[in-house]
């Protein structure tokens, strides 16, 4: 029996709304197939499944908010049979039957025919949720559904404080039913500025950033740029964008200990280049989906990717891999014409580049002065996982990279395992 | 409470020697024994003068030895006296454990009823002023295990003034501990003020968090709650007052009220009196609570000599309030 669970689509993601489900009981699921939409706090996506099977039952329903690792479908295997989910499930209920209360459950997509129709509370099936005792026993006395009630105790728990506010909440959302539709909007835009600013806290307070900026010459890779461009068609021409961003997939394969993730204490290098760019939303926030193995990638597809990557942020349809598996933010500021950025690391990302504007500068080369376009590319990183050495070794090869735009063209042919997502 | 027109201000240490010279007053068959309680005025000065006024037949210094005048008190109770036994400290106390406990606490259950034993024991107790881990011991936790015995431990200057007559009313065995950082403070004694042995009090109202405490600590509790006042955190100050038998119903009528509860405890903290309040609080109000029950006691160590070390080691304000704030989550 494989548990389809709901994923962990950010460092600022602990929950999600399904908004639809993609597959029915019976569909067969192939590996990276997108099975349902779901709603974060930032955006709808679409959600993978990484392993392949039959739809047997869906557990969580649409508009359903349950918190991530929650199990959302199960799927056989080759050889099982929907009897074999049927008792998993009484299983899965059994164990936690002292969870489930009826009352205050909300019912359930069924698979098959009776026995999964019984309420499966969330909590039963993603390990507990944290509610304290009154808070349970006045929820249940306001027959109300703990599901939708955000904890704010002690580790996330769900207080008497938190299920008084979510029925007057409620109460106030029943009283002026017209205003839901703005106030989703203002909910959303006060969700999204929420979840950045719980991750960016956690970022200045766990992460002991250092800084570094580089000023890089910009004039033999703008040249070249210009050069490619006359023979490209309108539609395929290249940005400097997708340069910049070649340049530092290529140069973190050289120093990988920029790429990846700090979790529990320790630094797990990621095998596979995939940078975050930032993308500024036009109702406010960002959201920095990955460019998924950007260093074996050419600069056409590259370019395609990131237009088509920027039009879905905007639009709102990512796919879940695209969230969750940045390992490292690329911001360019270079638009509002700012010379440099120094940002704020993505936990549980340890470094982030950025770049400003490629600004005209007089520039001395063989001791002569002479104007120059040059980029300030800075890089904030964990001082936890490298140092300030190692940082600067990168920025420089970062700006050798660029010295030498016809490189990022190639394709690098290093024959490196992708990792399994 | 009475007319603050009759207030006064005295020292616990005071309110103390005011309450024994009344009870020697009032009942001639009340004396008082222990070692330095004559001609030395009592190692804390609590008996001082009460020699020259009730003489040595009813003021009666003692050798050391905790055993033989702990056992003369029995006798003297069993007698039909009204002995009040001062031992020093706490920590001599173990010298008399076996007359405290073995015949003390169970003359009357031993005897088929036919006799009671109305003896009270006064003691500090305590840490934090540098006496080191001999000195510093709190061991009224482990009294207040003991069935057939009476445990108080007076906070305020108004228990310390009034506290004596009630144990010394009780048929029973009554174990008095005065916490020895409390004798030099100073506060309004209520006139005409009579307490019982039985009630925990409520020494400020709040909403949000109860502090159980008792003793040496409810100084501390109570600037606490004043400090967190200024978080716009409302905390109830719970003095037990009596360690045993516990005002279960107090306790959990506060924490029924503020969904959450901190004891806070000078003993150390594995099998402590904490531990007991804790598991009351578990077994009767546990729909009730918003967050797990959290304590400040000691540190399981000796009670280290050195200041700042000692000041690490037992409860204090900060700790406290570190406590309340990791049970409110967001909220802090």
């Amino acid at each position: 029996m494989i548990e389809f669970k709901l994923p962990s689509l950010g460092a600022d993601m602990d929950e999600g709304t399904l908004l639809e489900w993609l597959v029915k009981p019976g569909d067969e699921v192939k590996k990276g197939q997108i099975v349902a939409i779901v709603d974060t706090s930032k955006a709808a996506v679409d959600v993978e499944c990484w392993q392949e099977g039959t739809v047997a039952g869906l557990l969580v329903a649409p508009q359903q908010k349950v918190p991530v690792g929650t199990v959302l479908a199960l799927l056989l295997e080759a050889g099982e049979s929907a009897a074999d989910a049927d008792k998993y499930k009484c299983e899965m209920l059994a164990k936690f039957s002292e969870l489930a209360q009826p009352a205050a459950v909300a019912p359930v997509v069924a698979a098959a025919p009776a026995p999964t129709a019984v309420p499966l509370k969330k909590s039963a099936l993603a390990g507990r949720r944290l509610i304290t005792p009154v808070a349970r026993k006045r929820a249940l006395e306001l027959n109300l559904d703990l599901d939708i009630v955000t904890g704010s105790g002690p580790r996330g728990a769900v207080t008497l404080e938190d299920v008084e506010q979510a029925v007057t909440k409620l109460a106030q959302g029943a009283a002026a039913p017209n205003n839901k539709q703005a106030d989703r909007q203002a909910d959303r835009q006060a969700e999204m500025r929420k979840a950045i600013a719980a991750a960016m806290s956690r970022s200045k307070r766990e992460i002991p950033h250092y800084y570094l900026a580089e000023p890089i010459p910009m004039a033999r890779a703008l040249a070249w740029l210009a050069q490619e461009n006359i023979q490209r068609p309108m539609a395929e021409r290249l940005l400097p964008a997708v340069l910049l961003l070649k340049a530092v997939a290529q140069a973190l394969r050289k120093y990988p200990e920029l790429n990846g993730f700090y979790r529990d204490g320790a630094f797990q290098q990621a095998v596979r280049v995939n940078p975050g760019v930032a993308v500024s939303l036009r109702q406010g926030g960002l959201l920095a989906p990955a460019l998924l193995d950007a260093d074996r990638k050419n600069l056409a597809m590259l370019m395609q990717e990131l237009g088509n990557l920027v039009k879905r942020t905007r639009t709102g349809s990512l796919k879940s891999s695209e969230l969750s598996e940045a390992t490292i933010t690329v911001t360019n500021l270079g638009d509002q014409g700012v010379e440099s950025v120094f940002g704020v690391i993505y936990p549980p990302q340890v470094a982030l580049v950025g770049f400003g504007r490629i600004i005209d500068k007089a520039w001395v080369e063989g001791g002569q002065v002479k104007v120059q376009p040059i980029v300030v590319a800075s890089l904030a990183a964990d001082h936890r996982v490298s140092d300030g050495h190692r940082g600067a070794l990168f920025l420089a090869e970062l700006r050798e990279q660029l010295q030498q735009p016809e490189a990022l063209e190639k394709i690098s042919d290093t024959n490196q395992e992708s990792e399994p997502p | 409470m009475s007319d603050n027109t009759n207030n006064r201000r005295i020292s616990y240490r005071a309110a103390l020697h005011d309450g024994l010279r009344e009870a020697l007053q009032q009942d001639p068959r009340v004396f008082l024994l222990g070692e330095d309680v004559g001609r030395y005025g009592g190692t804390y000065a609590v008996s001082r003068g009460l020699l020259d006024e009730f003489g040595p037949e009813r003021i009666r210094d003692t050798p050391l030895s905790e055993l033989a005048f702990v056992g003369i008190g029995i006798g003297a109770a069993l007698g039909g006296m009204r002995p009040i036994v001062e031992v020093m400290t706490v920590n001599f106390s173990l010298l008399a454990l076996d007359q405290i406990i073995n015949t003390a606490a169970i003359y009357h259950h031993m005897s088929g009823g036919q006799f009671s034993v109305p003896l009270v024991i006064r003691m500090s107790t305590g840490a934090g002023r540098q006496v080191a881990a001999q000195h510093s011991n709190s061991f009224e936790g482990w009294y207040a295990h003991i069935p057939g015995i009476k445990i108080l431990a007076p906070a305020t200057i108004e228990d310390a003034r009034y506290i004596l007559a009630a144990a010394l009313a009780d048929p029973d065995p009554v174990l008095l501990f005065e916490h020895a950082a409390l004798y030099n403070v100073e506060g309004e004694l209520p006139a005409n003020e009579t307490v019982d042995i039985k009630s925990a009090k409520v020494r400020r109202k709040g909403t949000d968090v109860t502090l159980i405490t008792y003793g040496g600590s409810l100084p501390k509790a109570l600037q606490a709650a004043e400090a967190m006042a200024q978080d716009n955190i409302s905390a109830e100050v719970l003095d037990l007052r009596v360690l045993r038998p516990l005002d279960t119903e107090a306790i959990v009528a506060s924490v029924r009220k503020c969904h959450r509860a901190v004891v806070i405890d000078e003993g150390w903290r594995s099998g402590s009196l904490s531990a007991e309040v804790m598991a009351r609080i578990m077994e009767q109000a546990f729909f009730d609570l918003d967050a797990p029950v959290a304590r400040v006691c000691a540190e399981e160590v000796p009670i280290p000599y050195a200041r700042h070390l000692e000041e690490a080691a037992l409860p204090q304000p900060e700790k406290i309030v570190a406590a309340v704030k990791a049970l409110l989550g967001e909220r802090a």
